[in-house]
């Protein structure tokens, strides 16, 4: 059967795959913010997973809280890239301290 | 036995969508990548018996999420080719410092799996058979996290909001529906009586104010 550990372990590999897409895309904000999402993901398969083998619900709970604020976060950021995209011609995040206004 | 093939599958499907979403040229495969991530870990939440969580995820993830974002990919017209400057100067540094978390979180994990707060656990218990787990969920979520339930209904007024105020333009020269004009104009705005002779019709000469009935 599967051990927990395999959970966790599938867990710590995708929020290592999410920063590491920070690291190497540096400039396109859209990647930035999906690998965002896969950290994300990776959190909530972390409290899915305790949630179930110690046989408690809270887990899950917590788990919709933070979709929640994962899918307010989407919203917002890609907002903002819209406004930022139509007052520059282009995302490029090196000349995002334009946004401090 | 099955669900340990299915684990392995579903685990691989994840990590390897997620590696293509943060490796491919372009970003329309990331956005598709990144539905093929969610999905399978839709699947990893139906092997822990977290059913209404797992469609959760399809449902605001794969339908919305996702869909956001290949909007905003299609939409916009940037030169991804030039976005992806500085990927190989940053790859080994990145890759090192990815290994070494990676190492350092399986290692932790081991840890409270064998001595920590999760020792001992073995095996997923069977789910209760009198209650499915969106009912579970359900009296846990509107009675002892109710106050959470309603901060995070605040949260998606406040981003919905944000998102509209931040996205909202109003370009000139665009006609906008005016209900009340509409219901307040009178036949004397609407309509004028041009004399037009038998046979001769409107003359050339008639100011265009005249033809066309008064704003």
């Amino acid at each position: 059967m599967i051990s927990l550990e395999s959970y966790l372990t599938v867990a710590a590999v995708l929020f290592t795959i999410g920063i590491f897409g920070i690291f190497v895309n540096r400039k396109n904000i859209i990647v930035i913010l999906m690998s965002i999402e896969l950290i994300l993901l990776a959190v909530n398969i972390n409290l899915v997973a305790f949630s179930a083998y110690l046989n408690n619900v809270d887990g899950q709970i917590f788990a919709m809280l933070v979709l929640t604020v994962a899918a307010a976060e989407a919203a917002i950021g890609l907002a903002i890239l819209v406004t930022f995209f139509r007052n520059r011609g282009d995302i490029n995040v090196e000349a995002a301290g334009q946004l401090k206004g | 036995m099955v669900a340990s093939i299915a684990f392995y599958v579903l685990a691989a499907a994840t990590l390897l969508s997620g590696l293509a979403v943060v490796m491919s040229r372009n970003p329309v495969h990331s956005v598709l990548f990144l539905i093929a991530a969610f999905f399978s870990a839709a699947g990893l939440f139906v092997l822990l018996s977290a059913e209404f969580l797992a469609m959760l995820l399809v449902v605001v993830y794969v339908g919305a999420v996702a869909v956001l974002f290949l909007f905003v990919v299609m939409m916009l017209d940037v030169d991804f080719a030039q976005l992806r400057e500085g990927f190989a100067k940053y790859l080994p540094l990145g890759g090192v410092i990815a290994g070494l978390l990676a190492i350092e979180m399986i290692v932790v994990s081991a840890a409270v799996v064998t001595r920590g707060a999760a020792s001992g656990v073995r095996d997923v218990p069977a789910p209760a058979a009198d209650a499915t787990n969106a009912e579970v969920i359900g009296r846990v979520l509107y009675t002892d996290f109710a106050f959470l339930f309603q901060a995070a209904g605040m949260v998606l007024l406040v981003s919905m909001v944000g998102a509209i105020v931040l996205t909202l333009r109003h370009r000139p020269g665009v006609r906008r529906q005016n209900v009340h004009d509409q219901v307040n104009r009178t036949r004397a705005q609407g309509v004028s009586v041009i004399g037009a002779p038998t046979g001769v019709g409107i003359p050339d000469d008639l100011p265009q104010a005249a033809r066309t009935p008064a704003e």
